[in-house]
């Protein structure tokens, strides 16, 4: 990364990932989520962290756990749900400790800017008994990802950096410094701390809960957790970004502001909670704080008055603790009776899944959706999906309403993920729809990246994260590998081949796989052949099947309600011209030179 | 003093260069900043902010609703959208372009006349431009964030106007740095 100077204007993303390199790290692993993405990609970035796209937020949680035990210090990152997935490994190496540092970054969504939940991550570190630090900005990032590779090897436990969108995504001024390379650590073979059989995890949790005890200790002498203290009228705990909200609300009153949450400073708490005459405690999502405060006898406001839902402003704040402040709400003007348009996202024009959705709503299908680009497809005008629940459950939520449904549903049921949700735990779920006799149809939506959390290269991609080739998985071979005998692969732009593949798939007693296959119109170095698209609107008659396609380059006009086409937004994929009856849309036969 | 600025768009409009350039500028100033975005999916189009503060000392990265000293807005539907962040004497700059959100375009919904009208009946004083037309006149309609950029740099006397084409610069490759240098002062130059 090139910084000119000392000083440089980073996201919390980028922070964690200059403290990465600063502190020494020496391997990361993810797999990309928002809003975490960006940790990898950064760390990736300087030639000294071996940084690499794992298949699922599993195997890069079990990678740099090797990579720990093997002596390089190493991060994972990954958003909150993603550790859910990984969760089976990760519970463990608390127990067994590291050898070189390992610090594991969760990136939590407050407000699901583009998640399927909210869950309050930092319930995993009460959970898991592992330390954890919650940065309030991009110098904290960084800051504490150094401290937390030093905790991580003097008390032998991986450390947690819990960060939210508005801390990953938002950006200050970071102090930089250089990089520390770390002593090497020998990788000694030690069965009673790495292989946790019944007999030595019993003595490993053990020693689990005297740590715990000692980072309790830590956590009230750390210059992480801070007291500033002003007045003994009001005194508010809170962590992360919070505290930058309830500066902007409470600016002159006393803080207890906690870096290094967990395990809970007990002792802190209590002398901060005995020297104010109201304790409130600030924090997003659910009572973390609170609830350990309540335990310790000690009375205070916090979500009686705090919404657990949703991401937290000054705003909220200001509104939710007017009665501790003489500070007015800032007045804002109201358009009363305004109806302003949304503008939620939508699948781009020349986007390879448009067409798939058109025929799904087409052909009637129930479909049991994922999560990608494609989960766009349950909006207007296609509504074309009935579920969505987390990555790889299309298919195994179909063999699951096939088993409910039976014949109710055989014919009609259909699967829907793309090729990287496909890779992460799809083809689990595959292999249990043949092993266990399923008959439903699963489509693969190959766009040959991760597009939805901004292009990272995947297994099927044939390119590592630095951008060196590697070996290309072959979706097709797979599937036939997993025992599937009917697999078709389509251009999914070729309208009449999905609808005829879909209709052959749905009537087969077996189960079968459809891959399409065409790449994201967005990817750098794809640069498809254009046959232009124009419409001649003296034919158009107004019978709304270039609707359908729900392709913002495709307008009507007010006037005449005719169709326009927005050659601005236009790239001449034409499938508007494969679906206008009177022929009004047409694509030209020559290609552009 | 804090200075809240709130940049709005259309996803594929170029706001994050926009929005970066900005807080580049008033930390070299000497200011604080803090920037904050949602960013995630890779598609266009959905409708995007960008919150820039700075001053002597920043804490939240959010500006509050009625605190927006200068609202930057790069589509004239999304100018409205926002306008609640606006402070009593805050001013908008808008590009005056509409992009049609996919339900207005389908037609099943509207949008709104007269916004310059609605902005005016609350006293709130608007700046709308073409900017996008100077933008395609300047040969790249890409541009078009570093024109926006121009005419709110002329309002923020606080960050020294040799500042901006530096920067410009120091964030552009070299074949983009004449174009948007010419962008920047033709952004000074409308209004
Ligand atoms: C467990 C988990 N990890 C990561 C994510 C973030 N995420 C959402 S969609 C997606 C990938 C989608 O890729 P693909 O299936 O290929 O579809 P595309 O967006 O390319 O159409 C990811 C990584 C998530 N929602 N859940």
């Amino acid at each position: 990364m090139k910084h000119n100077g000392k000083r440089a204007f980073l996201s919390g993303n980028a922070a964690i990932a200059r403290g990465a390199w600063e502190a020494g790290i020496r391997f990361a692993s993810a797999y990309p989520g928002t809003p975490s993405t960006e940790i990898l990609e950064h760390c990736g970035e300087y030639a000294e962290i071996d940084a690499q796209w794992a298949v699922n937020e599993k195997t890069a949680m079990e990678t740099v756990i090797g990579a720990a035990y093997g002596g390089a210090r190493s991060l994972c990152a990954q958003k909150h749900v993603g550790l859910n997935v990984a969760a089976d490994p990760f519970f463990t190496v608390s127990y067994t400790g590291v050898n070189a540092g390992l610090v594991i970054v969760t990136a939590d969504d407050p407000g699901m800017h583009s998640s399927q939940n909210e869950q309050d991550n930092r319930n995993y570190a009460m959970m898991a008994k592992m330390p954890m630090f919650e940065p309030s900005d991009s110098q904290e990032a960084k800051d504490m990802t150094i401290a937390a590779i030093e905790i991580s090897e003097k008390y032998d436990t991986p450390v947690i950096i819990r960060t939210t969108t508005r801390v990953s995504h938002s950006e200050s001024i970071v102090e930089l410094s250089e990089r520390k390379e770390a002593p090497e650590r020998e990788f000694v073979k030690d069965m009673a701390k790495y292989c946790v059989l019944p007999n030595n995890a019993r003595k490993l949790h053990v020693k689990v809960e005297a740590r715990q005890k000692a980072l309790a200790e830590l956590g009230c002498k750390i210059e992480f957790n801070r007291i500033e203290k002003t007045s003994s009228k009001i005194g508010i705990i809170t962590s992360g970004i919070s505290y930058c909200h309830a500066k902007e609300v409470f600016p002159d009153v006393s803080y207890l502001k906690l870096g290094f949450s967990y395990p809970f400073p007990t002792e802190l708490i209590k002398k901060f909670a005995s020297e104010v005459e109201t304790l409130i405690v600030i924090e997003e999502n659910d009572p973390f704080i609170e609830t350990a405060v309540r335990a310790m006898g000690i009375n205070c406001i916090g979500k009686d008055r705090i919404p657990v839902c949703g991401e937290l402003n000054p705003d909220i704040i200001h509104e939710s603790l007017k009665e501790f402040t003489e500070k007015q709400m800032p007045e804002t003007v109201k358009f009363e009776g305004l109806d302003i348009p949304l503008r939620p996202p939508v699948l781009c024009p020349g986007c390879p899944h448009r067409g798939v959705f058109y025929t799904l709503r087409k052909l009637n299908c129930t479909v049991t959706g994922d999560i990608g680009c494609y989960s766009l497809g349950a909006f207007a005008p296609h509504n074309a999906m009935h579920t969505i629940v987390c990555m790889g459950a299309s298919v195994t939520n179909a063999l699951g309403i096939e088993k409910a449904m039976k014949e109710k549903i055989h014919g009609k049921l259909v699967a829907v993920m793309g090729e990287s949700t496909f890779m992460h735990s799809g083809m689990t779920g595959l292999l249990d729809t043949v092993y266990n006799k399923g008959r439903h149809v699963t489509m693969i939506l190959d766009n040959s990246i991760t597009a939805m959390t901004g292009h990272q290269p995947n297994p099927a991609s044939g390119k590592t994260l630095k951008g060196e080739p590697t070996k290309a998985l072959n979706i097709e071979n797979l599937c036939k590998a997993l025992g599937f005998d009917n697999v078709h692969v389509v251009d999914p732009f070729d309208l009449v081949s999905v609808e005829s593949t879909l209709k052959t798939a749905l009537k087969d007693e077996q189960p079968s796989v459809i891959i399409t296959k065409r790449p994201c119109i967005l990817l750098k170095d794809y640069k498809p052949k254009v046959r232009l698209v124009s419409i001649n609107r003296d034919k158009c008659v107004k019978c709304g099947m270039c609707q359908k396609l729900g392709c913002p380059a495709i307008e009507v006009n007010p006037e005449d309600g005719k169709t326009v086409i927005n050659q601005a937004l236009c790239v001449h994929c034409g499938l508007c011209a494969k679906v206008c009856r009177p022929g009004a849309i047409t694509q030209a036969e020559e290609e552009v030179k | 003093m804090t200075t809240n600025i709130l940049l709005c768009g259309v996803g594929g409009q170029g706001t994050l260069l926009a929005s970066n350039l900005l807080a580049e500028c008033a930390m070299e100033a000497g200011f604080d900043v803090k920037k904050s975005e949602i960013h995630g999916m890779a598609q266009r189009g959905g409708s995007v902010v960008s919150h820039v503060r700075f001053g002597e000392k920043i804490d939240s990265p959010i500006i509050r609703k009625g605190e927006c000293d200068i609202l930057l807005s790069f589509e004239e539907l999304e100018s409205i959208r926002w306008a609640e962040y606006l402070k009593k004497d805050g001013l908008i700059i808008t590009n005056s372009q509409h992009i049609l959100p996919m339900s207005v375009s389908a037609g099943n919904a509207v949008y709104p006349k007269n916004i310059q009208e609605i902005l005016s009946s609350k006293s709130i004083q608007t700046i709308a431009v073409d900017a996008i037309g100077k933008a395609k006149e300047l040969g790249n309609q890409k541009c078009l964030n570093v024109v926006l950029v121009g005419l709110l740099a002329k309002r923020l006397p606080m960050i020294d106007e040799k500042i901006w084409p530096e920067m410009i610069k120091k964030m552009l490759p070299e074949k983009l740095q004449k174009l948007n240098l010419e962008a920047f002062q033709a952004g000074r130059n409308i209004a």
